[in-house]
Formats: C-alpha cells, sequence, structure tokens
C-alpha cells in the first residue's frame, strides 16, 4: 500500500486530480451542514449576481446557487459510484465467465458487446430514463447498461490470458473449484486494470448523468448540474453565472477522476510506465 | 476478376452479419414498447386521449395486441421492416416521413464533425508526438484532457456566450435564415455560418479523443524497425514521419472514427437541442417533451440502423484501401 502511494504520488497530475477530487467530495459529504434545507427553496431576489450576498448568486427563482453546486456535487458522485460499481459487477462478472468458460457463453456475450458498441448507447439511455421514468434509479440503470460491456470485454481479455499461466493451470491440476481458481488466483490478478477502467467509467457516468438531467430526464426530487445548467440556458444573455458555474462544477470533476484515472493506471501498471 | 469475386462475397457476408444486429434491435424496442407506462397501443398512438377510439381499434389490430406476445412480436418486426413505424399526432406526420425529413441535416452535421474532429486530431497528435516531452506537447495533451471533460452541451452554452451574443459573429440557433429567402451560394453560406458552432462543439470531444489515440500511435510507430531502416538509409525525419509513421499511426485512428459513429449521433441529440438545429436529435429531444415515445423508438431504431449502414461501408472502403484485409 505504502509502495502503491509512492509511485502514485510521482505522478503530479495524478496528485492534481487527488486534490480537486477531495475537495468536491467534502463539498458533497458537507452540503447538507453547509447548506441545510432544500437546494430547490427560494431563499433571496431572483437573478442575484455572484459573489455578492450569495456566493454563485440565485437563480430564476430565487434560488441559491452555490446551494445547488453543493447539492449537485452530491447527486453526481453518488449517480456515478453507484452506477460505476453496478456496471463494474456486471462486467466483470459476464467477462469473466465468459474467459473463462470461452466456447458457447463467450460467442454470445461477444456478440451482446459489439451490440452494444453499435447501438447509439446516449440515444438508448434517454430511451431508458424516459421509459422508466426519471429517477435516481432509473439513471443509474440506464447508465450501467450501456456501460458494462466496456468492462465484460477488459475482464474477458484478461481472464483469457490467465487462463493459460501456469499458477492457474497448476491450480486446475489440483483440482481446485472453479470458483477457487476464479476467485482467489484470477480476479486477484485482474483487479488493477478494472480499478482503471472503473475510475475512468466514474468520469463517463457523471458526464452521462450531466447530459441526461440537461435534456430534464434527471431525477425531478434531487438537485443535479446539468439541471441547473439546462434551466439556467433560456438567461444565457442576462445571467451568464446560472450555466457558467455548474458548467466549471462538471468540468473540474471529471477532470480530476481522469487524471486520478491515469494516475492510478501509471502506478498499477508499472511496465507501461517505463516509456 | 478473383479478388472482386472476393470482395462481392465478403461484402454479402458483411450483410447477412448486420441482420442479427437489426433483428436484435427490433426485439429490443418492442420489449421497451412494452416497458412504457400505459397500453402498448396508447404509446403508438403517440399522446394518450388525443386519438379516437375507432384509431385505437385499428392500431390494436395492426399490431395484433389482442393476441400472444409472439404473435405481437412478430407482427411488429413485419410493421418495422415494412418501414411502418406508425403516426406522430403532434406532428401529424407519419414517423418515417418526420425522420426522413431530418435524416439531412443531422448526416450534413456528422459529417463536417467526422472531417473536423479526425483532422485537426491527426494533425495536433502529430505535432504533440514530433516533438514529445516539449510544451507544445504539454499544451497539446492539456487541451485534449480538458476538452475531454467537458460536458458537449456546456461547450456549446459557452460558444453561443462568446462567439453569438457577445462578438455577434455567428448565429445562435437554426440552420438557415428562413425569413432571408437566400437562394444558390447564398444559402450555402448561411447555411455554413450555422453549421460552425454546433460542429464545432461536437468536434472538441472527438477530436481530444484522436488528438490521444495519434499521439500514441506515433510513439508507438517511431520504435518500430521499419524507422530505423528509413533512417539508416538516410531519410530525413520529417520525411520518415509523414510519409512512413503517419501512414501507420492514421489506421487506429480511422478504426477508431468508425466506431465512434453511434456515439456521435448520441452527441448529437444534445448538440442539436442546443443550436436548435433540425436534426434527428432535436427531432428526439422535442418527442421526450411530448412524450411520444414511439417518435422517439422509431428515432432510435431508425438511427441503430444508420450505423449498422456506415459500419458496412466502412468496413468495405477498408477492404479497397488495405489489400491485407480479407477476414
Amino acid at each position: 500500500m505504502k509502495r502503491f502511494w509512492h509511485r502514485f504520488a510521482r505522478s503530479r497530475p495524478g496528485l492534481l486530480g487527488v486534490a480537486i477530487l477531495a475537495v468536491v467530495v467534502a463539498v458533497a459529504v458537507a452540503a447538507p451542514v453547509i447548506f441545510p434545507g432544500s437546494p430547490f427553496r427560494p431563499v433571496d431576489r431572483p437573478f442575484a449576481p455572484p459573489f455578492g450576498r450569495h456566493l454563485f448568486g440565485t437563480d430564476v427563482l430565487g434560488r441559491d446557487v452555490a446551494a445547488g453546486i453543493a447539492h449537485g456535487a452530491r447527486t453526481s458522485l453518488t449517480i456515478g459510484v453507484l452506477a460505476t460499481s453496478a456496471a463494474v459487477l456486471m462486467g466483470t462478472l459476464m467477462g469473466g465467465l465468459a474467459g473463462y468458460y470461452g466456447g458457447r457463453v463467450d460467442d454470445l456475450l461477444m456478440r451482446a458487446t459489439e451490440f452494444f458498441q453499435t447501438i447509439p448507447t446516449f440515444l438508448f439511455a434517454i430511451l431508458l430514463v424516459a421509459i422508466l421514468a426519471p429517477s435516481v434509479w432509473s439513471i443509474v440503470f440506464a447508465i450501467a447498461v450501456v456501460n458494462w460491456p466496456t468492462v465484460a470485454r477488459l475482464v474477458r481479455g484478461e481472464f483469457l490470458a490467465m487462463r493459460g499461466r501456469e499458477f492457474v493451470q497448476a491450480g486446475v491440476c489440483m483440482g481446485m473449484t472453479d470458483r477457487r481458481v476464479i476467485f482467489r488466483h484470477i480476479l486477484p490478478n485482474c483487479l488493477s486494470p478494472i480499478i482503471v477502467t472503473g475510475s475512468l467509467i466514474v468520469a463517463t457516468a457523471i458526464l452521462i448523468e450531466s447530459a441526461l438531467s440537461f435534456l430534464g430526464l434527471g431525477d425531478p426530487n434531487v438537485m443535479s448540474w446539468g439541471f441547473m445548467i439546462g434551466s439556467g440556458r433560456t438567461f444565457l444573455r442576462s445571467a451568464w453565472w446560472l450555466c457558467t458555474i455548474p458548467g466549471v462544477a462538471i468540468l473540474l470533476t471529471v477532470l480530476a477522476i481522469n487524471l486520478v484515472g491515469e494516475g492510478l493506471n501509471d502506478a498499477l501498471n508499472p511496465r507501461l510506465h517505463k516509456k | 476478376m478473383r479478388a472482386g469475386a472476393g470482395r462481392a462475397s465478403y461484402v454479402l457476408r458483411r450483410l447477412l452479419q448486420a441482420v442479427p444486429v437489426i433483428v436484435a434491435i427490433l426485439v429490443l424496442n418492442f420489449l421497451l414498447l412494452h416497458l412504457a407506462p400505459g397500453d402498448a397501443a396508447q404509446v403508438l398512438a403517440g399522446e394518450a386521449g388525443s386519438a379516437s377510439p375507432e384509431y385505437m381499434a385499428q392500431l390494436r389490430h395492426r399490431f395484433g395486441l389482442d393476441r400472444p406476445v409472439a404473435v405481437q412480436l412478430l407482427l411488429y418486426v413485419k410493421n418495422m421492416l415494412t418501414l411502418d413505424l406508425g403516426f406522430s399526432f403532434r406532428h401529424n406526420l407519419p414517423v418515417v416521413e418526420l425522420i426522413a425529413g431530418r435524416l439531412g441535416p443531422t448526416l450534413l452535421l456528422m459529417l463536417t464533425t467526422l472531417v473536423l474532429s479526425v483532422t485537426a486530431g491527426i494533425g495536433l497528435g502529430l505535432l504533440a508526438a514530433a516533438r514529445a516531452g516539449s510544451w507544445r506537447d504539454t499544451l497539446i495533451s492539456i487541451l485534449a484532457l480538458v476538452s475531454y471533460a467537458t460536458p458537449l452541451f456546456w461547450v456549446g452554452l459557452m460558444l453561443i456566450v462568446v462567439f453569438s451574443l457577445k462578438l455577434d459573429w455567428l448565429p445562435t440557433s437554426g440552420m438557415e435564415t428562413v425569413a432571408a429567402f437566400h437562394e444558390g451560394w447564398a444559402r450555402v453560406l448561411d447555411i455554413a455560418r450555422h453549421l460552425v458552432l454546433p460542429a464545432l462543439t461536437l468536434s472538441l470531444f472527438y477530436m481530444a479523443l484522436y488528438v490521444r489515440l495519434m499521439r500514441a500511435a506515433i510513439l508507438e510507430q517511431a520504435g518500430m524497425d521499419y524507422v530505423t531502416t528509413a533512417r539508416a538509409k538516410g531519410l530525413g525525419e520529417s520525411r520518415i514521419m509523414l510519409s512512413h509513421v503517419l501512414r501507420n499511426a492514421v489506421l487506429p485512428v480511422v478504426t477508431m472514427a468508425g466506431v465512434q459513429v453511434g456515439s456521435l449521433l448520441g452527441g448529437s441529440v444534445v448538440v442539436e437541442s442546443v443550436f436548435a438545429w433540425p436534426g434527428l436529435g432535436l427531432l428526439a429531444f422535442q418527442s421526450l417533451f411530448a412524450r411520444d415515445f414511439n417518435l422517439l423508438l422509431g428515432i432510435f431504431f431508425m438511427s441503430a440502423c444508420l450505423v449498422v449502414a456506415v459500419n458496412l461501408a466502412v468496413d468495405v472502403v477498408y477492404t479497397l484501401l488495405d489489400p491485407r484485409i480479407h477476414a
């Protein structure tokens, strides 16, 4: 662990990412304390400019933009992490089975992932959320559905490569059960690429969530950055901060996660690092 | 002669491979249709309550909604394959006609984006890799990293603020100034002016992707034996880069661009609704608001078919470009 941190700390972009992400997480966790009450509640006159009484001003209904940003951070991170966990679990399971057993299962899985590469996935996510009615759960489901094939392809490749390695063959010869070989011997050796891909999927998930809520498909009961931009776009000319500030929040968060992902990649794959 | 026959059979085989994909999309559409709230006939009619009872009964009969699910599925597939996608009450037009009318603008936007993002991506990637580690490389990499993390719709809005509202250089929305009745070249110029911002917005994200891919591909190719050979026979560095390395490094970028067609269509939903660009994406956005699920399903089906067709075309072009591909 210490050695891992030492390697990670060598990448300055990675450290920058961790720093930004730490701030975002802190704001998200502290949101109910700093801005108690619903972020949908009006607090002042509409269109108060930023850096006055309210840090980021107020919107058309007099809602505090800063409160929206803080509560939106909660929404983005929650949805990003939940959707990614679901996608990684599903993808690892399917990819692992296909890579380990091969044959018919493998064929079917490869067809399914190719199918998901062909269809316009964002349009599919829109359809799912629209038909299931927008809520945190339908959004998480839709994002997980369009992202699991990436994980499945990766895990399948890793399993396929591991399947032929001596230590796995030895395990099989010793009469270990498939479950033991998979969970105790192969999976731990595939964890680093899964972690790296997972971290990048969190970033994608946050981008998809913001686009969905921008289009009006966000959960109507929770504040989100995409929703703030979508409702502020009508006042682009008169109240620039309504769209600009949530956009910067998305940009910084996604950038930070991507930087952390690359830092993890460099730290976990030292072989690739020597270039 | 033999090569021609081989190609024909290859194209035929690829065509056959596309069939299960289309069928899978149809089955998916059918499932979604039944997942939607309300009776499938209500979804098909577009808006609940606005269709007459006779029309609803006729719909139920035509889609066999009173019969077993398997029959329903078969009838649905048959209707979709004969391009009978139903009727949109909100627009008062058959879904097929609506989609056909919106296809042109979307294709124009996608094609422009594809050309713009691939050329810019290859150019910048080349610039970055030629002096790996220099300030130029760092600058381009940071630019790519930031573009990769920015939501499309936000880029669009910010470009509108700068170039339309503050500088007043370019129009904010639409595809042409209808009231001006431009004709001939004036009209082309007008459309081009409207195209700049949406195409730029959509390109930025993909450009970032191609820059990173291109840079990595060039750095990988630069270590190959054939580069050493070229250097040994006395070729200049720029000649090696442009006529040897570039050719090989471009391949992964082109492959990626082909894979990305579906994602491009998804991105156009967001970009078209920001710029009111009258394509399929805007139609999808409007049908979301009207809760016209049948139209939305039709758009999904047609755009998936479009992607399949484009991928097929790309594969065929590939066999013409690269004689090694004969899989």
